[in-house]
C-alpha cells in the first residue's frame, strides 16, 4: 500500500515537472497522429482494391466481362474460366441458409427484447454469444460428422420420394454433400448474428410506445405488428442483409461440406462449389497454367465486390434505422 | 372460460414459433458441442497437447497436435497485438479527435463497416499478393500481418461502440482541471473503459484464432514449433481441415480432438473476457 502510494507519487512528480509548453507539443503530436491514423481504414481499403484490380487485370483484358460471368464452364487449363457455376453456388447455398436462418433468427430476437424475463435474457444471452465464437472449422466438422450423414441418410431419400413432383428436390447426387448440407451448416451460423442486430434495431423502439399500445388493450403480438414492425422493418432487413453477406463470404464451413462440384446445380441436393471454396481450393498452389492465378483473383474481387455491394445498403439502412430514434 | 379470440389465437401461434426458434437455435448449439465433446473427448491424450507429430503421425502414428496449438497462439496474440496498435489510437480518435458528427468521421466508420464485412478469405488472397511482393514466404509473420487485417476492423468497431458509452461529464470534468485531450484520453478514458476495451480486444483474439481462410495461404503448415517470425507456423483450424480430409481413421480423430482443443480455447477466451472485464470494472467510476 505505502510502495503503490510512493509509487503514484513519484509518476505525480513527474507529471509536475512537465512545462505547460511540452504538454502542448505532446498534444499537437498526439493530434497529428490519431487523425493520421484515422485515414487507415480507407487506405486499407484502397489498397485491398488496387491490389485485387491490379492482378486480375490480365484476365479482365483477354476475356469479356460476359464470357466470365456467364460463362459455364471450368477449365483452367484449357483456358476456360466461367464463373457462373460458383456465383450459381454462392447464391443456392446463401439464400437457402437465408431462407433458414432469418425468419428463426428475428422469432429469436423478438422473444429476447421483448418477451423475455430479465433472468431468461441472462440466460439466453451468453448461448447465443457462444455459437457466435465457435470457429468455423468447428462448425464444418459438425456438419461433415452429423448434417451431411443426415442429409445423406434421411432427408434426401424421403423429400425426393414424398416430393418426386419438385425439381429442386430431385439429385442423382448420393452423398450428402450437398447445397442443403452447406445451408444447413451456414444457417446455424449466421443465426447468432442477425439476432444481435435484429434485437439491437428492436431495442430502439422507445418503451412507452409499447406500453401506451399494451394499455389500451392490444395483445403483445398486435403490439409487436402495429407498432414495432413499422419502425424496426428496415432495420431488420438490414440485418438480414447483412446476415446474407456473412453467410456469402463464410469459407471453410461451407467448402466442407457443399461437395466442391464446379456444375451449375439443380436442386438442394446438388453438389455445388461456392466462390470462397473455389479460391481456397486453388489459390495459394504453384500455378503454371496461364491466367489461373488473375482468374482467382478476380473471383476474390467479385466476392468483394458483391459482399460490399450487401453492406453498404445495409448500412445506410442501419444507420437510418438507428438514427431515427436517437434523434 | 376465457374465449379464444382471433387475436388470442395469433398471439399463442407467433409466441409457439418464438419457442420454437428458440428451441432450434439451443438445440443446434447443444448439439454441436455434443458432437464435438462425444467425438473429441475420447481422442484428446495428454500426448495430443504436449507433442508435435512425430515421423508417420500423418498414417496414424503417435504424435500431437502441440505445434498447432502453439501456432495458433502464436498468430492470434501477433495478430491481436499488432491491430490493438493501430485500433487504439483510431478509436481514441474518432471519438475524442475527430468532431462525432463529422463528414470524416462517418466516412471512417463507414470504411471500417466494409472492412468488417470483407470475407476472411479475402484478406486470405490479399495477403498472400502482398506477402510475394514483400519477398515473404508463408511465415508466421505473413500470418500475423493478415491476422491483424482481419482482426483491426473488429476491434476497432467494437471499442468505437465502448467509448461512444463513455460518460461526457468525466470528460469534460477532465478538461476543466485543464488537462490536454491525449493526457484526458489515456489517463481518464481508456482507465474508464478499460472493462469494455478489453472485451473488445479479446473478442478480436478469438474470432483471430478460429479463423481458417485468413491463415490459409499465409501462415503455412509445418510439424514444428516456430522459433522465428520467418518460420512457417501451423494453426489449429488449419489442423482440423487437414486431418480431416486424410483417409486414415485415428488421423480423423485426432482432427476431432484438435476441434475440440480449439472450441475450449475459444470459450475460455470468451469466459476470460467476461471475467476480466467485470473485475476491472470495479475501477470505473459509476
Amino acid at each position: 500500500m505505502a510502495q503503490a502510494l510512493q509509487e503514484s507519487q513519484k509518476i505525480d512528480k513527474r507529471e509536475a515537472r512537465k512545462t505547460l509548453a511540452s504538454r502542448q507539443r505532446d498534444e499537437r503530436w498526439a493530434s497529428i497522429e490519431f487523425r493520421a491514423l484515422s485515414t487507415l481504414p480507407a487506405i486499407l481499403f484502397g489498397v485491398i482494391l488496387v491490389v485485387l484490380l491490379a492482378r486480375s487485370w490480365p484476365i479482365l483484358q483477354q476475356k469479356s466481362l460476359m464470357d466470365l460471368l456467364l460463362g459455364d464452364t471450368w477449365r483452367p487449363s484449357e483456358g476456360q474460366f466461367g464463373f457462373l457455376p460458383f456465383i450459381a453456388g454462392s447464391l443456392w447455398v446463401t439464400i437457402l441458409a437465408m431462407l433458414f436462418a432469418a425468419p428463426v433468427s428475428i422469432f429469436c430476437a423478438i422473444y429476447l427484447s421483448e418477451y423475455a424475463r430479465p433472468a431468461v435474457k441472462a440466460l439466453i444471452k451468453p448461448l447465443i454469444d457462444i455459437l457466435a465464437a465457435i470457429p468455423s472449422v468447428v462448425y464444418g466438422l459438425w456438419g461433415v460428422l452429423v448434417i451431411v450423414p443426415w442429409v445423406q441418410g434421411s432427408l434426401a431419400p424421403t423429400l425426393g420420394r414424398w416430393f418426386p413432383f419438385l425439381p429442386f428436390f430431385n439429385s442423382s447426387n448420393p452423398t450428402g454433400y450437398s447445397i442443403l448440407s452447406g445451408a444447413l451448416v451456414l444457417a446455424v451460423m449466421v443465426v447468432p448474428f442477425i439476432i444481435a442486430i435484429s434485437y439491437e434495431v428492436m431495442r430502439t423502439v422507445p418503451r412507452g410506445y409499447l406500453e401506451a399500445s399494451l394499455a389500451v388493450g392490444a395483445t403483445r403480438w398486435q403490439t409487436m405488428r402495429y407498432v414495432v414492425f413499422p419502425r424496426v422493418a428496415g432495420g431488420l432487413i438490414a440485418g438480414v442483409v447483412l446476415g446474407t453477406s456473412r453467410a456469402f463470404g463464410e469459407t471453410m464451413a461451407v467448402l466442407m461440406v457443399v461437395g466442391n462440384n464446379p456444375i451449375i446445380p439443380h436442386s438442394i441436393f446438388d453438389a455445388a462449389y461456392p466462390l470462397t471454396a473455389l479460391i481456397a481450393n486453388n489459390y495459394g498452389e504453384m500455378m503454371s497454367i496461364p491466367l489461373y492465378d488473375s482468374a482467382l483473383l478476380a473471383s476474390a474481387l467479385l466476392l468483394m465486390l458483391i459482399v460490399l455491394l450487401f453492406n453498404v445498403f445495409a448500412a445506410l439502412a442501419l444507420r437510418r434505422a438507428t438514427a431515427r430514434e436517437e434523434a | 372460460m376465457k374465449k379464444l379470440t382471433r387475436r388470442h389465437l395469433e398471439e399463442l401461434i407467433a409466441q409457439g414459433l418464438m419457442y420454437l426458434s428458440l428451441a432450434l437455435v439451443a438445440g443446434s448449439l447443444g448439439w454441436i458441442l455434443f458432437t464435438i465433446i462425444q467425438r473429441g473427448a475420447p481422442a484428446l491424450t495428454w500426448d495430443m497437447i504436449t507433442k508435435t507429430p512425430k515421423g508417420g503421425f500423418y498414417l496414424g502414428k503417435e504424435g500431437g497436435v502441440l505445434n498447432a496449438i502453439l501456432g495458433s497462439l502464436y498468430l492470434a496474440l501477433g495478430g491481436t497485438l499488432l491491430a490493438l496498435l493501430f485500433s487504439l489510437p483510431i478509436s481514441l480518435g474518432l471519438n475524442m479527435y475527430i468532431p462525432r458528427k463529422s463528414r470524416w468521421a462517418l466516412l471512417v466508420r463507414s470504411v471500417l463497416d466494409v472492412l468488417w464485412g470483407i470475407p476472411s478469405i479475402v484478406y486470405g488472397a490479399f495477403g498472400f499478393t502482398l506477402m510475394l511482393a514483400m519477398g515473404l514466404r508463408a511465415s508466421l509473420l505473413a500470418g500475423i500481418i493478415t491476422l491483424a487485417f482481419v482482426e483491426l476492423p473488429i476491434m476497432v468497431r467494437a471499442m468505437d461502440e465502448v467509448l461512444r458509452r463513455m460518460p461526457r461529464d468525466l470528460e469534460n470534468a477532465s478538461y476543466g482541471l485543464g488537462a490536454t485531450r491525449i493526457e484526458t484520453a489515456l489517463r481518464v478514458v481508456v482507465p474508464q473503459m478499460l472493462p469494455g476495451l478489453v472485451t473488445a480486444v479479446m473478442l478480436a483474439f478469438g474470432r483471430g484464432i478460429g479463423d481458417a481462410a485468413s491463415v490459409l495461404f499465409t501462415a503455412g503448415y509445418t510439424d514444428r514449433i516456430p522459433t522465428s517470425l520467418m518460420d512457417p507456423t501451423a494453426s489449429l483450424p488449419l489442423a482440423v481441415f487437414f486431418q480431416l480430409s486424410m483417409p486414415y481413421p485415428e488421423v480423423q480423430k485426432r482432427a476431432y480432438a484438435a476441434a475440440l482443443i480449439l472450441t475450449i480455447l475459444v470459450l475460455l477466451v470468451s469466459f476470460l473476457s467476461r471475467w476480466i472485464s467485470a473485475r476491472l470494472s470495479r475501477y470505473s467510476i459509476k
